[in-house]
């Protein structure tokens, strides 16, 4: 017991308590730190460590430290602004499918990954803001209770097409089939660090083919930009002042033009005026008139240009 | 005193299985939970045949699938990624593995997990370059030489069949075979190459064939490197040299503490932003730190039955040449 020295003290305090809580400049490299020195010393007795498992909040988690948000902002940024169709993964089906098992897995054309990771990385206290609007309001709390999930399995393209003209249900197919998207093709969410403002995300990019359609906007560069105008004055995300800043830059003179002196105005009082985006319950309205619903919203129909 | 502590975690363990893939176990028992960690043990048996991937455990069959799966996304950014990572100097650590190999044209070539061919095409540069070095110097030795005489010996610098070096690439993904193929065919390399499929535990090929077996950056994704090292045995001649390129441990522990803080926050990102892969990045750095280090690799290779096993240390201990000869 005399013998014991302070190195030895330490350890036995450190290791009582599980994981070593080493000092604020080391933690702050990060969850894998104390891994990466000796694995084998924090492996249990059975040999199954999995710690991202641990630290997993949801599926599609992959938990990152400051310093790594960081750099995949950056880094995100940059490859967005040099490559913003660059395509992300195939979507799981795919994999499942024999034949396609060793083919490299091909692109599918979905706008940029790079995007979606610079909005999670930098939008932690944005989602925050959209969150207590939404529990706030009746619908919203709704939303975040249920959270109803946008995807080809849930949505019954079928009965939409069978709504007459003119409602948002049928507008929405056709806005589908016209620009040959499919609601299916958002990234996942991976580096948000809290499963509700996973969701809060998550939502908000399945919201983003409704809004088009509610704005009427196409999705060429043009409607984007002014689409993203729109949801930068309602969500205050930095990825989508960013786009609504940055994005502009690619346009050509005429359509640049356009876009300063009609689209832009429309979009910024659309954003004012209307109901936040995001407390809105979709998938309710599906028979609803356009005109109406657009109404309700508080959004001007969009311009001609 | 025990079946109370049973029956508690056992309802423990719904609260804390959050994820599918540890549906049932998790780290946080161990943490929350040390009291029954005995328990845990007597109820608990470690699954068959287990082995490791990156710092997950899996089973043998499970890591053969997922490495493949990694490879399989990463093939056509695998390039492009080795740049980024390593800024470039793997070209180097290639090249000192050549020279290393010190082939002479006539050289049979086996490139295990060879994928996008970096090691043969720089084999076939060396071989053509020597043999050209020779038919130059064979020039020069001859006496006043006539112009026909000179004319034939440069036309005759093509390679008989003492001269003539062969790589072959095996690798068991078929993606990265095939992103290999397209290199060769953009970079010129049309003789002298061929693309087998094959898994380096249980190699498609006949014993004493090849005078070189090289693996560069393949060994730690294996599940049975033991298995590998006895195959590489095999399909060498007598004679025959064993040559791996591979992570290893870094001996310079300020080296080590930077190079661990670039593995784990900036690879995986490089890995998301680039190749849009964070997953199969974090796998990469988690594996070398699984591999053995210099001195046990060494050993493991001399339990094979290669000779005069020697390493050389490239970057500090980033990578390390082994190099054996099976006599």
């Amino acid at each position: 017991m005399a013998a014991l020295s302070r190195k030895t003290l330490l350890r036995a305090v450190r290791s009582s308590f599980g994981l070593s809580k080493l000092s604020a400049a080391q933690d702050f490299l990060g969850h894998r730190r104390w891994r990466s020195q000796r694995p084998e010393s924090f492996t249990p007795k059975d040999g199954y460590y999995d710690d991202e498992c641990y630290s997993a909040l949801y599926k599609t988690h992959i938990p990152t430290n400051p310093l790594q948000k960081g750099l995949l902002a950056v880094g995100a940024g940059v490859m967005a602004l040099w490559d913003p169709y660059r395509h992300g993964k195939t979507p799981s089906v795919v994999c499942l499918i024999p034949s396609f098992a060793d083919f490299t897995f091909a692109p599918l054309f979905t706008f940029s990954d790079m995007v979606a990771v610079l909005g999670e990385t930098t939008g932690h206290l944005a989602l925050q803001r959209i969150r207590e609007r939404m529990r706030n309001d009746p619908e919203g709390n709704q939303i975040l209770q249920e959270r109803p999930r946008i995807r080809l399995t849930t949505l019954d393209l079928t009965r939409l097409n069978a709504l007459p003209d003119g409602t948002f249900g049928k507008e929405y197919v056709q806005f589908l089939n016209v620009h040959k998207v499919t609601p299916d093709s958002r990234a996942e969410v991976k580096f948000v660090d809290d499963e509700e403002l996973a969701y809060v995300i998550q939502r908000y990019r399945e919201v983003h083919d409704f809004v088009h359609t509610l704005l009427g906007m196409p999705t060429n560069m043009l409607g984007e930009v002014a689409v993203k105008w729109f949801e930068a004055v309602q969500t205050r995300l930095p990825m989508c002042i960013l786009g609504a800043a940055l994005g502009p830059l690619r346009l050509s003179a005429r359509r640049l033009q356009i876009l300063t002196t009609t689209l832009v105005p429309w979009a910024l009082t659309n954003g004012r005026n209307a109901t936040f985006m995001m407390n809105v319950y979709y998938e309710r309205y599906w028979e609803m008139d356009m005109e109406s619903l657009r109404e309700q919203l508080g959004l001007m129909p969009p311009p001609t240009f | 005193m025990a079946l109370a502590g049973v029956l508690f975690f056992r309802s423990a363990e719904n609260i804390f299985a959050r994820c599918n893939r540890c549906a049932h176990r998790t780290p946080a028992f161990y943490r929350s939970f040390q009291l029954f960690t005995t328990v845990r043990g007597l109820m608990v048996e470690a699954p068959q045949n287990s082995t490791h991937f990156g710092f997950e455990s899996v089973s043998e069959e499970e890591k053969t699938e997922k490495v493949y799966k990694v490879f399989a996304n990463i093939a056509k950014k695998y390039d492009v990624m080795n740049d980024a990572m390593s800024l470039g100097i793997h070209r180097l650590w290639k090249d000192a593995l050549l020279h290393k190999m010190n082939p002479t044209p006539g050289t049979l070539l086996l490139d295990v997990a060879g994928g996008t061919g970096d090691i043969s095409f720089r084999f076939l540069e060396y071989v053509r370059f020597q043999l050209k070095q020779r038919t130059k110097q064979d020039v020069r030795s001859q006496q006043t030489p006539s112009w026909n005489a000179i004319a034939e010996s440069y036309a005759a610098g093509h390679q008989n069949s003492n001269t003539v070096s062969q790589a072959i690439v095996c690798d068991i993904n078929k993606a990265m075979l095939r992103v290999g193929k397209q290199r060769a065919a953009e970079q010129g390399y049309i003789t002298g190459l061929s693309w087998v499929v094959g898994n380096a535990e249980e190699l498609p090929f006949g014993d004493n064939m090849f005078d070189v077996y090289t693996i560069a950056f393949g060994i730690r994704n294996v599940t049975r490197i033991d298995m590998v090292l006895q195959e590489a045995h095999r399909v060498l001649k007598l004679g025959g040299h064993f040559l791996c390129l591979e992570f290893s441990q870094v001996t310079n522990p300020l080296l080590a503490r930077l190079y661990d803080a670039y593995s784990f926050q900036m690879i995986p990102v490089l890995g998301e932003v680039i190749a849009g892969d964070w997953k199969s990045y974090q796998y990469l750095v988690e594996s070398i730190r699984r591999f053995p280090d210099q001195e046990e690799f060494k050993a493991m290779i001399e339990d094979a039955g290669f000779f005069k096993v020697q390493y050389t240390n490239l970057t500090g201990g980033v990578v390390s040449i082994h190099s054996g000869f099976k006599l």
